[in-house]
């Protein structure tokens, strides 16, 4: 029982890294429809520019939002000159654009900063402490309540801000907002550029555990994908529990279940998309798509 | 005065011809149907007006601005706003929600100021608020405003659309059939509405309709469109009795 506890904790703790990631994906797909494979790998190299402040003596919370600032800023200039010039293009050609992406980062931070695995600083101990009788890491602790408050930040800017409602209004009716004045492929550059700033926290939140190379965000993405998947691919909400859910589910199975163990999580997560898309494939929040004809 | 000058307007899909030289203006302070048979391009010139299409030919002047050169998120800046035949709401937002998207180019804090919340912005996204409060009251929609507007019904809808178009005060309104299929009481209960925004906002209004009683009692001219070409205007009394009308109408005796 007690185990089992601390196995939940610690997939909560994965699951925010895969949320953030999720929610990432999430809310480029809520703006033009199309689900970014080069999110993770933008994820790594804002993790890489973290590393680079650490090791320029700066403090991890201070290079933490400032990371999250410069990946904002990234998301905002690889819409502006990767993704406006082809915005009506056909989704099958923003995809591939999106895979080209994904190679080039990939290519980039490889040739940059080497392939060889890296140490990335955590902010909190290993030790652990008892709640409830359950050993919790600090260090999932700490992810988890890192997770939360930028999943929460994200919920209050897209629910409880005017620049959020405009998001949203663009995402759901493009036509109709360019006409009440939403300059609408502004807001799309803006997605790309929170989707971004979210989508690094899971980069840096995982680095210490998996250590940081140019590959790192590689399986995390499928997990991402999953729980993107599985909470409804357009709600943020469903993103967040997905992700949840996903990482509780990943880590209990590798646990418990003795033929998966630590080699076969991943195909849990494909499972876990497969099992989605053929039983409920609106996910747990989605709506149907239904369309007036 | 002159607010909308409509001048020898062409649109042409492919080989199809929506709108045929087309030339009519909209006074200040009037109230203006835009009535003619199914596909006579009464839709196709309110989205050229209002920049959703770009003409072939001709032009379309709002204050003497060509609308052409807006982009199409400064049209509402020029003072337009309009309605959709089939509702554009955003559906899973509340009916105040909805609102406030369309009030908010007259809140001037800009995104990065929205984004971190500062007193300033606060206070403005509070007035923004009670402008668009006020906007729902003035429809009588007070009692569903935090509704999501999926929920509420086609007519409700349609008020929803209206108050959303009023709030950000524009001078000339474009209603796309605003009594299109709605109940016999909610067209009644629309065209009182029509009325005060008329004579208590002040606003000039060109109208899409084909609800003949509606469009004689409210409007105070009439252009009557056929097969993308303009072969009627006047009063609702002239056009009433002109012949070409009557024969788009019913067809040639």
């Amino acid at each position: 029982m007690q185990e089992l506890l601390q196995q939940i904790v610690s997939g909560i703790a994965t699951g925010g890294i895969f949320a953030s990631l999720a929610l990432a994906l999430v809310l480029i797909y809520n703006a033009m429809g199309l689900v970014n494979f080069a999110q993770g790998e933008m994820a790594m190299l804002a993790t890489f520019v973290a590393l680079a402040l650490i090791d320029h003596g700066m403090n991890y919370w201070i290079a933490f939002p400032v990371t999250l600032v410069i990946a904002f800023a990234g998301g905002i200039a690889i819409e502006r000159v990767v993704i406006r010039p082809v915005e009506r293009a056909p989704i099958l050609t923003l995809v591939i654009i999106t895979l080209g992406l994904a190679t080039l980062i990939n290519g980039l931070a490889g040739f940059i900063f080497g392939y060889v695995p890296r140490a990335f600083p955590s902010p909190f101990s290993v030790q652990t402490v008892n709640i409830l009788g359950a050993l919790a890491s600090y260090q999932d602790l700490g992810v988890i309540a890192v997770s939360g408050v930028v999943l929460l930040a994200i919920y209050m800017l897209l629910q409880h801000t005017t620049v959020g409602l405009t998001m949203r209004a663009a995402a759901h009716h493009p036509e109709a907002s360019r006409l009440l004045g939403v300059h609408v492929s502004w807001m799309l550059a803006l997605g790309w550029g929170l989707a971004s700033a979210v989508g690094s926290v899971s980069g840096i939140m995982v680095a210490p555990i998996l250590l940081l190379q140019p590959n790192m965000m590689q399986t995390i993405i499928i997990y991402a994908f999953a729980a993107a998947v599985l909470g409804g691919i357009e709600s943020p909400l469903g993103a967040v529990v997905g992700g949840v859910i996903v990482g509780v589910t990943v880590n209990l199975a590798g646990v418990y279940l003795p033929f998966v163990g630590g080699d076969l999580q991943l195909a849990v997560a494909l499972a876990i998309i497969v099992g989605v898309l053929v039983l409920k494939p609106n996910g747990l929040f989605g709506r149907p798509s239904v369309r007036r004809v | 005065m002159t607010l909308l000058d409509v001048r020898e307007l062409g649109v042409r899909f492919g080989g199809v011809v929506a709108l045929d030289r087309v030339s009519f203006t909209v006074d200040a302070g009037e109230v203006v149907a835009l009535i003619g048979p199914n596909g006579a391009g009464k839709t196709t010139l309110f989205n050229v007006i209002t920049r959703v299409y770009r003409p072939s030919s001709g032009s379309v002047l709002v204050d003497g601005q060509p609308v052409s050169r807006m982009p199409p998120h400064h049209v509402v800046r020029h003072g337009l706003a309009r309605t959709f035949q089939n509702v554009a709401l955003f559906r899973s937002m509340s009916v105040l929600e909805n609102v406030i998207v369309g009030d908010h180019t007259r809140t001037r804090s800009g995104w990065l100021e929205s984004m971190i919340p500062m007193p300033g912005t606060v206070r403005e996204e509070a007035k923004a608020r009670t402008r668009a409060m006020e906007m729902i009251d003035f429809v009588g929609l007070g009692d569903v405003a935090m509704r999501p507007v999926a929920a509420l019904p086609f007519g409700t809808q349609k008020r929803v659309e209206l108050a959303r178009a009023l709030v950000s005060k524009p001078r000339l309104l474009l209603l796309d059939e605003p009594a299109g299929g709605i109940s016999h009481e909610e067209v009644d209960a629309t065209a009182r509405l029509l009325r005060r925004i008329h004579d208590e906002l002040g606003m000039t209004v060109l109208l899409v309709e084909h609800h003949m009683a509606f469009v004689m009692g409210i409007s105070d001219r009439v252009v009557v469109l056929d097969f993308g070409r303009k072969i009627a205007e006047g009063s609702p009394g002239e056009v009433q009795r002109n012949p070409a009308v009557i024969e788009a109408y019913l067809g040639a005796a």
